[in-house]
Protein backbone atom coordinates (compact mmCIF):
# COMPACT_ATOMS: atom_id res chain seq x y z
CA UNK A 1 0.00 0.00 0.00
CA UNK A 2 1.32 3.31 -0.90
CA UNK A 3 0.62 6.26 1.44
CA UNK A 4 -0.04 9.75 0.61
CA UNK A 5 3.35 11.80 1.41
CA UNK A 6 0.97 14.13 3.94
CA UNK A 7 -2.56 13.12 5.61
CA UNK A 8 -4.14 15.82 7.87
CA UNK A 9 -7.19 14.08 9.24
CA UNK A 10 -9.44 16.85 11.10
CA UNK A 11 -6.23 18.36 12.19
CA UNK A 12 -7.14 21.00 14.58
CA UNK A 13 -4.46 23.17 16.49
CA UNK A 14 -5.05 25.87 19.51
CA UNK A 15 -1.64 27.06 21.00
CA UNK A 16 -2.17 27.43 24.88
CA UNK A 17 -3.37 30.37 25.99
CA UNK A 18 -5.18 31.42 22.78
CA UNK A 19 -8.89 31.31 21.94
CA UNK A 20 -8.61 31.08 18.35
CA UNK A 21 -7.95 27.64 17.18
CA UNK A 22 -4.21 28.24 14.68
CA UNK A 23 -6.25 25.66 12.43
CA UNK A 24 -9.63 24.39 12.24
CA UNK A 25 -10.80 20.84 11.29
CA UNK A 26 -8.19 20.61 8.14
CA UNK A 27 -7.99 17.55 6.08
CA UNK A 28 -6.25 16.69 3.15
CA UNK A 29 -4.16 14.20 1.49
CA UNK A 30 -0.77 14.98 -0.48
CA UNK A 31 0.49 12.72 -3.02
CA UNK A 32 4.15 11.83 -3.71
CA UNK A 33 6.01 13.91 -6.42
CA UNK A 34 3.14 17.07 -5.96
CA UNK A 35 4.46 20.47 -5.53
CA UNK A 36 1.82 22.12 -3.54
CA UNK A 37 1.67 25.75 -3.25
CA UNK A 38 0.22 26.86 0.28
CA UNK A 39 -1.20 30.78 0.26
CA UNK A 40 -3.08 32.37 2.67
CA UNK A 41 -2.95 35.54 4.50
CA UNK A 42 -0.60 36.11 7.60
CA UNK A 43 -2.52 34.12 10.60
CA UNK A 44 -4.32 32.03 8.58
CA UNK A 45 -2.27 28.82 9.91
CA UNK A 46 0.37 28.42 7.13
CA UNK A 47 3.22 28.80 9.62
CA UNK A 48 1.36 25.89 12.22
CA UNK A 49 0.39 23.89 9.10
CA UNK A 50 4.32 23.77 8.41
CA UNK A 51 4.87 23.05 12.16
CA UNK A 52 2.92 20.80 12.75
CA UNK A 53 4.60 18.67 9.87
CA UNK A 54 8.13 19.19 11.38
CA UNK A 55 6.67 17.98 14.11
CA UNK A 56 7.59 21.19 16.13
CA UNK A 57 4.19 20.84 17.27
CA UNK A 58 1.60 18.66 18.38
CA UNK A 59 -1.88 18.75 16.97
CA UNK A 60 -4.81 19.42 19.32
CA UNK A 61 -7.08 17.28 17.13
CA UNK A 62 -6.65 15.18 14.53
CA UNK A 63 -4.31 13.19 13.25
CA UNK A 64 -1.35 14.17 10.75
CA UNK A 65 0.63 11.44 8.75
CA UNK A 66 3.79 12.06 7.42
CA UNK A 67 5.44 9.56 5.17
CA UNK A 68 3.34 7.19 6.82
CA UNK A 69 3.45 7.87 10.08
CA UNK A 70 1.53 8.75 12.64
CA UNK A 71 3.39 11.87 14.05
CA UNK A 72 1.28 11.68 17.29
CA UNK A 73 2.33 8.37 18.08
CA UNK A 74 6.20 8.99 16.85
CA UNK A 75 8.33 9.06 20.13
CA UNK A 76 10.39 11.77 20.33
CA UNK A 77 13.41 9.83 19.77
CA UNK A 78 12.58 9.00 16.85
CA UNK A 79 11.87 12.33 15.66
CA UNK A 80 15.49 12.97 14.11
CA UNK A 81 15.18 9.79 12.20
CA UNK A 82 12.01 11.09 10.57
CA UNK A 83 13.12 14.81 10.36
CA UNK A 84 16.31 13.34 8.32
CA UNK A 85 13.80 12.21 5.07
CA UNK A 86 12.33 15.94 5.00
CA UNK A 87 14.21 19.07 3.91
CA UNK A 88 13.30 22.21 4.98
CA UNK A 89 14.21 26.01 3.73
CA UNK A 90 13.33 29.56 4.84
CA UNK A 91 12.91 33.01 4.31
CA UNK A 92 15.41 34.06 5.74
CA UNK A 93 17.79 31.40 4.46
CA UNK A 94 19.49 30.22 8.04
CA UNK A 95 22.95 29.48 7.19
CA UNK A 96 25.75 28.98 8.83
CA UNK A 97 27.76 33.06 8.60
CA UNK A 98 31.14 31.56 9.71
CA UNK A 99 30.82 28.15 7.74
CA UNK A 100 31.91 28.61 3.70
CA UNK A 101 29.32 27.52 1.51
CA UNK A 102 30.55 23.64 1.22
CA UNK A 103 30.48 23.56 5.08
CA UNK A 104 27.12 24.67 5.47
CA UNK A 105 25.47 22.02 3.47
CA UNK A 106 28.31 19.71 4.77
CA UNK A 107 27.08 20.42 8.30
CA UNK A 108 23.91 19.31 7.44
CA UNK A 109 25.13 15.83 6.70
CA UNK A 110 28.10 15.97 9.37
CA UNK A 111 25.40 16.14 12.28
CA UNK A 112 23.70 12.79 11.21
CA UNK A 113 26.79 11.00 11.05
CA UNK A 114 27.40 10.95 7.46
CA UNK A 115 30.90 9.41 6.61
CA UNK A 116 33.85 12.28 4.95
CA UNK A 117 33.80 10.05 2.02
CA UNK A 118 30.08 10.46 1.11
CA UNK A 119 30.13 14.25 1.96
CA UNK A 120 33.18 14.78 -0.29
CA UNK A 121 31.06 13.02 -2.44
CA UNK A 122 27.72 14.67 -2.40
CA UNK A 123 28.22 18.11 -1.33
CA UNK A 124 29.99 19.05 -5.22
CA UNK A 125 27.11 17.43 -6.38
CA UNK A 126 23.97 19.08 -4.91
CA UNK A 127 26.22 22.66 -5.58
CA UNK A 128 26.03 21.93 -8.66
CA UNK A 129 22.87 20.56 -9.15
CA UNK A 130 21.69 24.47 -7.50
CA UNK A 131 23.84 26.09 -9.85
CA UNK A 132 26.87 26.90 -7.47
CA UNK A 133 29.74 25.12 -8.60
CA UNK A 134 33.12 26.89 -8.58
CA UNK A 135 31.71 28.97 -4.97
CA UNK A 136 32.33 26.20 -2.09
CA UNK A 137 34.49 28.35 -0.50
CA UNK A 138 33.03 31.77 -0.41
CA UNK A 139 31.27 32.75 2.77
CA UNK A 140 27.90 33.45 3.11
CA UNK A 141 28.24 37.30 3.32
CA UNK A 142 29.51 37.48 0.34
CA UNK A 143 27.00 36.17 -1.76
CA UNK A 144 23.44 37.48 -2.70
CA UNK A 145 20.19 36.83 -1.58
CA UNK A 146 19.24 34.27 -4.34
CA UNK A 147 22.68 32.86 -4.13
CA UNK A 148 22.54 32.21 -0.01
CA UNK A 149 18.72 30.73 -0.59
CA UNK A 150 20.25 28.67 -3.44
CA UNK A 151 22.73 27.28 -0.61
CA UNK A 152 19.95 26.58 1.66
CA UNK A 153 18.23 24.50 -0.52
CA UNK A 154 21.13 22.47 -1.46
CA UNK A 155 21.45 22.23 2.40
CA UNK A 156 18.06 20.85 2.35
CA UNK A 157 18.34 18.65 -0.99
CA UNK A 158 21.57 16.96 0.42
CA UNK A 159 20.00 14.09 1.76
CA UNK A 160 17.62 13.38 -0.68
CA UNK A 161 14.77 14.28 1.44
CA UNK A 162 11.29 12.68 0.28
CA UNK A 163 9.63 15.71 0.78
CA UNK A 164 10.90 19.28 0.73
CA UNK A 165 9.41 22.39 2.73
CA UNK A 166 9.62 26.06 1.72
CA UNK A 167 8.49 28.71 4.10
CA UNK A 168 8.18 31.46 1.66
CA UNK A 169 11.71 30.83 0.03
CA UNK A 170 11.15 34.00 -2.03
CA UNK A 171 10.15 36.32 0.42
CA UNK A 172 13.30 38.29 0.67
CA UNK A 173 13.91 38.44 -2.85
CA UNK A 174 13.54 40.53 -6.25
CA UNK A 175 10.93 38.89 -8.86
CA UNK A 176 14.27 37.65 -11.47
CA UNK A 177 15.90 35.75 -8.82
CA UNK A 178 12.82 34.18 -7.37
CA UNK A 179 12.08 32.51 -10.88
CA UNK A 180 15.46 31.37 -10.71
CA UNK A 181 14.88 29.48 -7.27
CA UNK A 182 11.48 28.12 -8.23
CA UNK A 183 13.07 27.04 -11.20
CA UNK A 184 15.43 24.95 -8.96
CA UNK A 185 12.28 23.96 -6.88
CA UNK A 186 10.36 22.60 -9.72
CA UNK A 187 14.21 20.78 -10.91
CA UNK A 188 14.11 19.18 -7.32
CA UNK A 189 10.25 18.46 -7.72
CA UNK A 190 11.08 16.63 -11.13
CA UNK A 191 13.28 14.17 -9.40
CA UNK A 192 10.21 13.02 -7.81
CA UNK A 193 10.59 14.84 -4.44
CA UNK A 194 7.55 16.40 -3.03
CA UNK A 195 7.51 20.11 -2.85
CA UNK A 196 4.84 22.20 0.07
CA UNK A 197 5.71 25.38 -0.34
CA UNK A 198 3.99 28.15 1.55
CA UNK A 199 3.71 31.85 -0.34
CA UNK A 200 2.88 35.25 -0.48
CA UNK A 201 4.20 35.75 -4.21
CA UNK A 202 1.16 36.26 -6.63
CA UNK A 203 3.30 35.81 -9.65
CA UNK A 204 4.55 32.58 -8.85
CA UNK A 205 1.73 31.07 -7.97
CA UNK A 206 -0.14 32.06 -11.36
CA UNK A 207 2.54 31.04 -13.59
CA UNK A 208 3.70 27.98 -12.19
CA UNK A 209 0.34 26.55 -12.06
CA UNK A 210 -0.07 23.88 -9.38
CA UNK A 211 -1.77 22.37 -6.88
CA UNK A 212 -3.15 25.53 -4.54
CA UNK A 213 -4.11 25.11 -0.70
CA UNK A 214 -5.72 28.21 0.74
CA UNK A 215 -6.04 28.88 4.10
CA UNK A 216 -8.10 31.05 6.39
CA UNK A 217 -8.62 32.30 9.59
CA UNK A 218 -7.28 28.32 10.31
CA UNK A 219 -9.81 26.68 7.56
CA UNK A 220 -9.17 25.13 4.70
CA UNK A 221 -10.88 27.16 2.22
CA UNK A 222 -9.77 26.14 -1.19
CA UNK A 223 -7.75 23.14 -2.68
CA UNK A 224 -8.01 23.54 -6.51
CA UNK A 225 -5.31 21.38 -8.84
CA UNK A 226 -3.82 23.91 -11.18
CA UNK A 227 -4.90 26.70 -9.30
CA UNK A 228 -4.23 30.59 -9.18
CA UNK A 229 -2.99 32.55 -6.66
CA UNK A 230 -6.78 33.96 -6.44
CA UNK A 231 -7.31 36.59 -3.94
CA UNK A 232 -6.22 40.09 -3.31
CA UNK A 233 -4.51 41.39 -0.28
CA UNK B 1 29.62 10.89 15.02
CA UNK B 2 33.04 12.96 14.28
CA UNK B 3 35.23 13.08 17.11
CA UNK B 4 37.33 16.34 15.56
CA UNK B 5 33.41 17.68 14.72
CA UNK B 6 32.66 17.78 18.19
CA UNK B 7 35.84 18.90 19.89
CA UNK B 8 36.07 21.43 17.62
CA UNK B 9 32.89 22.68 19.03
CA UNK B 10 33.59 22.50 22.57
CA UNK B 11 36.45 24.88 21.80
CA UNK B 12 34.44 26.77 20.05
CA UNK B 13 32.18 27.17 23.27
CA UNK B 14 34.28 27.34 26.16
CA UNK B 15 36.21 30.36 24.54
CA UNK B 16 33.47 32.21 23.61
CA UNK B 17 32.20 31.96 27.60
CA UNK B 18 35.73 32.17 29.03
CA UNK B 19 34.62 34.10 32.10
CA UNK B 20 31.61 31.94 32.68
CA UNK B 21 34.02 29.40 32.11
CA UNK B 22 36.45 30.17 34.43
CA UNK B 23 33.58 30.80 37.01
CA UNK B 24 32.73 27.67 36.97
CA UNK B 25 36.33 26.38 37.41
CA UNK B 26 36.89 27.60 40.26
CA UNK B 27 33.61 27.49 41.73
CA UNK B 28 34.05 23.41 41.01
CA UNK B 29 37.46 23.41 42.59
CA UNK B 30 36.95 24.95 45.46
CA UNK B 31 33.86 22.89 46.36
CA UNK B 32 36.07 20.02 45.55
CA UNK B 33 38.74 20.64 47.36
CA UNK B 34 36.48 21.45 50.69
CA UNK B 35 34.64 17.92 49.83
CA UNK B 36 38.28 16.39 49.60
CA UNK B 37 39.40 18.20 52.87
CA UNK B 38 36.64 16.91 54.70
CA UNK B 39 36.92 13.78 53.78
CA UNK B 40 40.81 13.92 55.01
CA UNK B 41 39.63 15.69 57.80
CA UNK B 42 37.89 12.46 58.51
CA UNK B 43 40.31 10.02 57.73
CA UNK B 44 42.49 12.36 59.95
CA UNK B 45 40.26 11.98 63.07
CA UNK B 46 40.25 7.50 62.50
CA UNK B 47 43.87 7.77 62.24
CA UNK B 48 44.48 9.82 65.21
CA UNK B 49 41.86 7.29 67.32
CA UNK B 50 43.44 4.33 66.15
CA UNK B 51 46.97 5.76 66.97
CA UNK B 52 45.61 7.54 70.84
CA UNK B 53 42.99 4.37 71.58
CA UNK B 54 45.57 1.80 71.47
CA UNK B 55 48.20 4.14 73.79
CA UNK B 56 45.26 5.40 76.05
CA UNK B 57 44.27 3.41 79.62
CA UNK B 58 41.61 2.98 81.70
CA UNK B 59 42.68 4.37 85.10
CA UNK B 60 41.62 3.27 88.72
CA UNK B 61 42.78 6.04 91.16
CA UNK B 62 43.30 4.88 94.82
CA UNK B 63 42.10 6.85 98.09
CA UNK B 64 45.41 8.06 99.54
CA UNK B 65 45.78 9.18 103.17
CA UNK B 66 45.12 12.70 101.85
CA UNK B 67 42.03 11.92 99.96
CA UNK B 68 40.58 10.39 102.74
CA UNK B 69 40.06 13.57 104.46
CA UNK B 70 38.88 15.41 101.53
CA UNK B 71 37.60 12.91 98.86
CA UNK B 72 34.17 11.97 99.33
CA UNK B 73 34.61 8.36 98.11
CA UNK B 74 37.09 7.60 100.53
CA UNK B 75 35.43 8.51 103.88
CA UNK B 76 36.34 4.93 104.77
CA UNK B 77 40.08 5.96 104.85
CA UNK B 78 43.25 5.22 102.18
CA UNK B 79 43.33 1.97 100.15
CA UNK B 80 44.39 -1.20 102.36
CA UNK B 81 46.67 -3.90 100.88
CA UNK B 82 44.04 -5.95 101.28
CA UNK B 83 41.76 -4.23 98.22
CA UNK B 84 44.66 -3.63 96.29
CA UNK B 85 44.95 -7.10 96.11
CA UNK B 86 41.15 -7.88 95.30
CA UNK B 87 41.26 -4.99 92.59
CA UNK B 88 43.93 -7.10 90.62
CA UNK B 89 42.81 -10.59 90.76
CA UNK B 90 39.46 -9.28 89.70
CA UNK B 91 40.77 -7.11 87.03
CA UNK B 92 42.34 -10.07 85.86
CA UNK B 93 39.55 -12.14 85.85
CA UNK B 94 38.12 -9.55 83.19
CA UNK B 95 38.00 -11.36 79.67
CA UNK B 96 38.34 -8.05 78.21
CA UNK B 97 41.11 -6.60 80.35
CA UNK B 98 44.23 -7.43 78.62
CA UNK B 99 46.64 -5.66 80.65
CA UNK B 100 47.16 -4.17 84.00
CA UNK B 101 50.33 -2.26 85.03
CA UNK B 102 50.12 -1.04 89.04
CA UNK B 103 51.33 2.63 89.63
CA UNK B 104 52.70 3.21 92.83
CA UNK B 105 52.61 6.86 94.01
CA UNK B 106 56.29 6.88 93.77
CA UNK B 107 56.02 6.65 89.95
CA UNK B 108 53.37 8.82 89.58
CA UNK B 109 55.32 11.12 91.24
CA UNK B 110 57.94 10.60 88.62
CA UNK B 111 55.78 10.83 85.69
CA UNK B 112 54.19 14.04 87.10
CA UNK B 113 57.66 15.90 87.52
CA UNK B 114 58.70 14.55 83.94
CA UNK B 115 55.20 16.31 82.53
CA UNK B 116 55.60 19.56 84.39
CA UNK B 117 58.45 19.76 85.97
CA UNK B 118 59.13 23.69 85.71
CA UNK B 119 55.78 24.56 86.89
CA UNK B 120 55.69 26.27 90.24
CA UNK B 121 52.93 23.42 91.77
CA UNK B 122 55.09 20.22 90.55
CA UNK B 123 57.61 21.85 93.39
CA UNK B 124 55.36 22.28 95.78
CA UNK B 125 54.27 18.52 95.31
CA UNK B 126 55.33 15.51 97.39
CA UNK B 127 54.96 12.18 96.34
CA UNK B 128 52.78 11.08 99.44
CA UNK B 129 50.37 12.98 97.91
CA UNK B 130 50.27 11.69 94.45
CA UNK B 131 47.53 8.49 93.84
CA UNK B 132 47.82 4.88 92.97
CA UNK B 133 46.78 3.52 90.47
CA UNK B 134 45.80 0.51 88.40
CA UNK B 135 46.25 1.14 84.31
CA UNK B 136 44.20 -1.29 82.78
CA UNK B 137 44.71 -1.90 79.50
CA UNK B 138 41.44 -2.85 77.35
CA UNK B 139 41.16 -5.29 74.19
CA UNK B 140 38.62 -2.91 72.96
CA UNK B 141 38.73 0.41 74.13
CA UNK B 142 35.27 0.93 73.95
CA UNK B 143 34.37 -1.36 76.70
CA UNK B 144 34.97 1.36 78.97
CA UNK B 145 31.78 1.23 80.69
CA UNK B 146 32.08 -2.23 81.88
CA UNK B 147 35.13 -1.71 84.11
CA UNK B 148 33.72 1.88 85.55
CA UNK B 149 30.47 -0.34 86.63
CA UNK B 150 32.57 -2.86 88.05
CA UNK B 151 35.25 -0.55 90.45
CA UNK B 152 33.81 2.96 90.79
CA UNK B 153 32.78 3.14 94.52
CA UNK B 154 34.28 0.00 95.51
CA UNK B 155 35.83 0.79 98.99
CA UNK B 156 39.76 2.40 98.72
CA UNK B 157 39.07 3.27 94.93
CA UNK B 158 38.93 7.27 94.39
CA UNK B 159 37.60 6.95 90.80
CA UNK B 160 37.66 5.63 88.05
CA UNK B 161 38.89 7.31 84.65
CA UNK B 162 38.80 6.98 80.93
CA UNK B 163 41.53 8.78 79.28
CA UNK B 164 39.68 8.81 75.80
CA UNK B 165 37.70 11.83 77.61
CA UNK B 166 40.63 13.98 77.02
CA UNK B 167 41.15 12.98 73.54
CA UNK B 168 37.31 13.53 72.71
CA UNK B 169 37.00 16.84 72.83
CA UNK B 170 39.52 17.16 70.44
CA UNK B 171 38.14 14.81 68.34
CA UNK B 172 34.63 16.93 68.35
CA UNK B 173 36.35 19.71 67.68
CA UNK B 174 37.74 18.31 64.21
CA UNK B 175 34.32 17.02 63.21
CA UNK B 176 33.04 20.20 64.15
CA UNK B 177 35.08 21.51 61.67
CA UNK B 178 34.81 18.99 59.52
CA UNK B 179 30.97 19.55 59.35
CA UNK B 180 31.72 23.59 58.85
CA UNK B 181 34.00 22.40 56.09
CA UNK B 182 30.93 20.66 54.51
CA UNK B 183 28.25 23.28 55.06
CA UNK B 184 30.64 25.55 53.06
CA UNK B 185 31.22 22.87 50.35
CA UNK B 186 27.20 22.70 50.37
CA UNK B 187 26.98 26.28 49.16
CA UNK B 188 30.13 26.12 46.68
CA UNK B 189 28.57 23.52 45.08
CA UNK B 190 24.92 25.34 44.65
CA UNK B 191 27.31 28.16 43.14
CA UNK B 192 28.44 25.50 40.77
CA UNK B 193 25.39 24.52 40.02
CA UNK B 194 23.60 27.87 39.33
CA UNK B 195 27.32 28.81 37.23
CA UNK B 196 26.89 26.30 35.27
CA UNK B 197 23.06 26.21 34.60
CA UNK B 198 23.15 29.96 33.58
CA UNK B 199 26.54 29.04 31.50
CA UNK B 200 24.23 26.44 29.89
CA UNK B 201 21.99 29.24 29.29
CA UNK B 202 24.16 31.61 27.46
CA UNK B 203 25.74 28.70 25.16
CA UNK B 204 22.76 27.30 23.93
CA UNK B 205 21.31 30.96 23.29
CA UNK B 206 24.06 31.72 21.47
CA UNK B 207 24.23 29.04 19.55
CA UNK B 208 20.68 28.75 18.77
CA UNK B 209 21.22 28.50 15.24
CA UNK B 210 23.54 26.06 15.04
CA UNK B 211 21.20 24.20 17.01
CA UNK B 212 18.03 25.06 14.72
CA UNK B 213 19.72 23.91 11.87
CA UNK B 214 21.35 20.51 13.69
CA UNK B 215 17.36 20.18 14.73
CA UNK B 216 15.75 20.95 11.34
CA UNK B 217 18.28 18.28 9.21
CA UNK B 218 17.62 15.11 11.89
CA UNK B 219 20.35 15.47 14.35
CA UNK B 220 19.47 13.39 16.95
CA UNK B 221 18.84 15.39 20.47
CA UNK B 222 22.14 13.03 21.85
CA UNK B 223 24.34 14.83 19.49
CA UNK B 224 22.71 18.34 19.47
CA UNK B 225 23.09 18.38 23.28
CA UNK B 226 26.57 16.33 23.77
CA UNK B 227 29.27 19.58 22.82
CA UNK B 228 26.99 21.69 25.60
CA UNK B 229 27.42 18.76 28.18
CA UNK B 230 31.12 17.65 27.11
CA UNK B 231 31.88 21.99 27.27
CA UNK B 232 30.64 21.81 31.25
CA UNK B 233 32.57 18.10 31.90
CA UNK B 234 35.47 19.55 30.90
CA UNK B 235 34.89 22.98 33.32
CA UNK B 236 34.37 20.61 36.10
CA UNK B 237 37.52 18.19 34.77
CA UNK B 238 39.62 21.30 35.18
CA UNK B 239 37.80 22.38 38.37
CA UNK B 240 38.68 18.65 39.95
CA UNK B 241 41.96 18.76 38.42
CA UNK B 242 42.63 21.73 40.37
CA UNK B 243 40.54 20.72 43.26
CA UNK B 244 43.88 17.81 43.76
CA UNK B 245 46.25 19.97 42.95
CA UNK B 246 44.75 21.99 46.01
CA UNK B 247 44.52 18.89 48.26
CA UNK B 248 48.18 17.92 47.35
CA UNK B 249 49.75 21.14 48.29
CA UNK B 250 47.23 21.92 51.43
CA UNK B 251 48.90 18.70 52.86
CA UNK B 252 52.45 19.52 52.05
CA UNK B 253 52.45 22.77 53.26
CA UNK B 254 49.93 21.79 56.65
CA UNK B 255 52.17 18.88 57.18
CA UNK B 256 55.50 18.68 55.92
CA UNK B 257 56.40 22.03 54.97
CA UNK B 258 55.35 25.96 55.79
CA UNK B 259 53.16 25.11 59.18
CA UNK B 260 54.84 22.03 59.83
CA UNK B 261 52.47 20.64 62.09
CA UNK B 262 54.28 17.32 61.58
CA UNK B 263 57.52 18.83 63.19
CA UNK B 264 55.32 20.71 65.42
CA UNK B 265 53.08 18.09 67.02
CA UNK B 266 55.37 14.79 66.91
CA UNK B 267 52.96 13.20 69.44
CA UNK B 268 49.93 12.98 66.55
CA UNK B 269 50.11 10.69 63.60
CA UNK B 270 49.45 12.42 60.73
CA UNK B 271 47.56 10.89 57.49
CA UNK B 272 50.16 9.89 54.37
CA UNK B 273 50.17 10.66 51.42
CA UNK B 274 48.54 7.71 50.07
CA UNK B 275 45.42 9.26 52.20
CA UNK B 276 45.17 12.03 49.94
CA UNK B 277 45.80 9.92 46.44
CA UNK B 278 43.24 7.79 47.24
CA UNK B 279 40.71 10.99 47.41
CA UNK B 280 41.87 12.06 44.13
CA UNK B 281 39.95 9.70 41.51
CA UNK B 282 36.12 10.71 43.31
CA UNK B 283 37.40 14.08 43.40
CA UNK B 284 38.13 13.95 39.78
CA UNK B 285 34.81 11.92 39.28
CA UNK B 286 32.59 13.84 40.90
CA UNK B 287 33.98 16.70 39.09
CA UNK B 288 33.90 15.66 35.85
CA UNK B 289 29.96 13.93 36.22
CA UNK B 290 28.40 16.89 38.36
CA UNK B 291 28.41 19.29 35.68
CA UNK B 292 27.62 17.56 33.11
CA UNK B 293 24.54 16.15 35.02
CA UNK B 294 23.77 19.99 35.78
CA UNK B 295 24.40 20.98 31.92
CA UNK B 296 22.08 17.41 30.91
CA UNK B 297 19.40 18.79 33.46
CA UNK B 298 19.78 22.71 32.24
CA UNK B 299 19.42 21.78 28.38
CA UNK B 300 15.89 19.96 29.05
CA UNK B 301 15.32 23.75 30.14
CA UNK B 302 16.80 25.98 27.48
CA UNK B 303 17.36 23.84 24.37
CA UNK B 304 14.78 22.73 22.09
CA UNK B 305 15.57 19.60 20.68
Amino acid sequence: MVHPVIRFDNVSKTYPKQNRPALRDVSLEIEKGEFVFLVGSSGSGKSTFLRLLLREERTSHGMVHVLGKDLARLSNWKVPQMRRQLGTVFQDFRLLPNKTVAENVAFAQEVIGKSRGEIRKSVPQVLDLVGLGGKEDRMPGELSGGEQQRVAIARAFVNRPLLLIADEPTGNLDPQTSVGIMKLLDRINRTGTTVVMATHDQNIVDQMRKRVIELEKGRLVRDQARGVYGYQH
Amino acid sequence: MRAQFVLSEIGVGLRRNLTMTFAVIVSVALSLALFGGALLMRDQVSVMKDYWYDKVNVSIFLCNKNDAATAPKCVKGAVTGEQKKQIETDLKKMDIVEKVHYETADEAYKHYKEKYGDSPIASSITPDQMPESFRVKLKDPEKYKVVATAFAGRDGVESVQDQRDILQNLFDLMTGMNVAALCVMALMLVIALMLIVNTVRVSAFSRRRETGIMRLVGASSFYIQMPFIMEAAFAGLIGGAVACVMLLVGRYFLIDNGLALADKMQLVNFIGWDAVLAKLPLVIAIGLLMPAVAAFLALRKYLRV
